[in-house]
């Protein structure tokens, strides 16, 4: 296999999104160790986000790690989607949405009314809670988002490196052509990344990717996000307080009070938060007494 | 606080046998009632159909389809109102089809949610519901008169296609709305812009549903007869048309035609016109049907 990662489809419009590698390989490979985050991927600067007049989340602070697995947790309506899809800005698609703060990748705020959410996109890929493979072939599948951008290299090589990347190459390289809605839901779901893949994005963001799936096709979807996390910034909303232990590096917490704002508790070293949290309702919550 | 016991299963306070026993014979003469309904419906279709079937079946044959109409009953044919059928069907279907395909696209992806889509639904829902002699009047008084189109194929497919104008938007527009929204967001988030998500992914999902909108929509502007003698498409037509600006007459016209006059010969002409129009109203619904069904079962 040639392994020059996936070119980036077409011009990038995009200019600050270059990838800085070389910083992520003076970090040593897996796990954070320090409290500090002098790499970041995102940082969040006082996120308020409005449904209609309704006050979803509020004044979120938080640096996302490059090139980490960032777990966000919290009691069911505290706003972790909400949060996860201001960074590729998927809540602009709801009309009634209004938001406040700032929101850079790397150094470019894409909150900014000049940046377009389409090209943003291309960057920062997503997974959903259900899978939702589009009803064509596992191939047309892996390389829409290619085709979309216009993308001129070799699409059969860059299908099955998408595919090799989320470890289903090998269970669907003989049904290239089938229908995608014919895998099974773990399966389905590795076929949603290897087609964020595809579009060779930055960031990936999933968004309870694991809910719908069994133990097992669970387990394969933690590896690879260990795995992806080598070359890719990734956040993962869980209620799986297991599974935010078992793959993140940190763990952002997440609660909404009695006015159902949602607010960022305890951010800390996946570890730390786990074993040592210093907010007695993060201790609650993980601890399983509430939400 | 007390606790509530949830009684066992099958127990007397949920389903006395009673109880049961009254629902099972409401649920039983229902089914009756539902049954007889149905074969009542079926049995005047039957009676229908049997009676002009046995009056027309005799006038079935190569001369009824290639000749143009005559004083002569038995000399008459359908081949100027078949053409004339043709020529507007296709044509409403080029006229009416992109339009409402791109209003329904329009509504459900692209148009902002404000006070003018809620009054452009709403005019819809009316307007598919509004008699087709009005669309007559219509035709009449803007294309056929103003426009100066006089009573000419242009007309009459201009004023069919006002007609199922309203119907096929709503039904593309139900057909896009069945799309899973999953599909959406999934192409929204690759980084589509909305019409590459339209094009790539929804369009193709809902087009099994839009053919079928379309389809019946055809088969109920291949039958349409009120606003076409509306518009003055009442003529005696002996030529092949070649021209949108001819004058036409359609299969339903000259089934009217024939059932007007005194003649009793033209009877059996106007009920085998009937059975060829059966025909292909019902081949275009079976058509609806199995593209329905075809394509359902990718999903
Ligand atoms: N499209 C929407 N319109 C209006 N309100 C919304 C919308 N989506 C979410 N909300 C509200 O915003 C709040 C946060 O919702 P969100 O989906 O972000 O929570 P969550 O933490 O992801 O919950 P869960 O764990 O159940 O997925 C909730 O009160 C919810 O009702
Ligand atoms: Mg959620």
């Amino acid at each position: 296999m040639t392994q020059p990662h996936i070119d980036t489809p077409a011009t990038p419009h995009w200019r600050p999104l270059s990838r800085s590698r070389a910083s992520a390989a003076t970090q040593g490979a897996v796990g954070a160790e320090t409290d500090e985050i002098t790499d970041a991927a995102i940082e969040a600067k006082e996120i308020s986000l409005w449904y209609g007049s309704a006050q979803a989340i509020g004044d979120i602070t938080l640096k996302i790690e490059r090139h980490r697995v960032t777990a966000l947790i919290g009691p069911s309506g505290c706003g972790k989607s909400t949060f996860l899809r201001c960074m590729n800005r998927m809540n602009d698609l709801i009309p009634s949405v209004r938001m406040t703060g700032e929101l850079f990748l790397d150094d470019q705020n894409i909150l900014d009314q000049s940046v377009d959410p389409v090209e943003l996109r291309r960057v920062v890929g997503m997974v959903f809670q259900k899978p939702n493979p589009f009803p064509k072939s596992v191939y047309d599948n892996v390389a829409f988002g290619a085709r979309i951008n216009g993308y001129k290299g070799n699409y059969d090589e860059l299908v099955q490196h998408a595919l090799e990347r989320a470890a289903l190459w090998d269970e669907v390289k003989d049904k290239l052509h089938t229908s995608g809605l014919a895998l099974s839901g773990g399966q389905q779901q590795r076929l949603c990344i290897a087609r964020a893949l595809a579009v060779n994005p930055q960031v990936i963001l999933m968004d309870e990717p694991c809910s719908a799936l069994d133990p097992i096709a669970t387990q394969r979807i933690e590896d690879l996000m260990r795995e992806l996390a080598e070359d890719y910034t990734i956040v993962v909303v869980t209620h799986n307080m297991q599974q935010a232990a078992r793959v993140s590096d940190r763990t952002a917490f997440m609660l909404a009070r009695e006015d159902r704002v949602g607010r960022l508790v305890e951010y800390g070293l996946t570890e730390q938060i786990f074993t040592a949290p210093r907010d007695q309702r993060t201790e609650a919550y993980i601890t399983g007494r509430f939400g | 606080m007390t606790a509530v016991r949830p009684e066992a299963p099958g127990s007397d306070r949920y389903q006395g046998a009673r109880e049961r026993s009254r629902r099972n014979t409401l649920s039983a003469a229902s089914r009756w009632f539902f049954l007889t309904a149905a074969a009542l419906a079926l049995l005047v279709l039957a009676v229908l159909a049997y009676d002009t079937i046995s009056q027309g079946a005799g006038r079935l044959n190569l001369q009824f389809f290639t000749s143009y109409p005559s004083r002569f009953a038995d000399q008459a044919g359908l081949r100027s109102s078949l053409i004339g059928s043709g020529w507007v069907l296709a044509l409403t279907v080029v006229m009416a089809v992109p339009i409402a395909v791109g209003t329904a696209i329009w509504i459900e992806e692209f148009a902002p949610d404000n006070w003018f889509l809620t009054v452009i639904k709403l005019n819809l829902a009316n307007l598919a519901g509004v008699p087709s002699i009005i669309y007559g009047v219509l035709g009449l008084a803007v294309f056929v008169r103003f426009a100066g189109m006089g009573p000419s194929i242009l007309a009459g497919s201009l004023t069919l296609a006002l007609m199922i104008l309203p119907m096929t938007v709503i039904a593309a527009q139900e057909a896009i709305r069945q799309v899973p929204s999953g599909i959406r967001d999934g192409a929204l988030a690759l980084g589509a812009t909305r019409w590459q998500a339209v094009r790539g992914q929804i369009l193709p999902v809902a087009l099994p549903g839009i053919v079928t909108g379309v389809i019946l929509a055809i088969a109920r502007a291949a039958g349409e007869t009120a606003s076409l003698i509306m518009i003055g498409a009442f003529t005696f037509i002996a030529f092949d048309n070649s021209r949108i600006t001819d004058d036409f007459t359609t299969l339903p016209i000259q089934i009217y035609n024939w059932t007007t006059r005194p003649q009793e010969a033209f009877r059996a002409n106007a009920a085998a016109a009937i059975i060829v129009l059966m025909v292909i109203v019902l081949a275009f619904n079976l058509i609806a049907t199995i593209v329905r069904n075809r394509f359902r079962r990718f999903r």
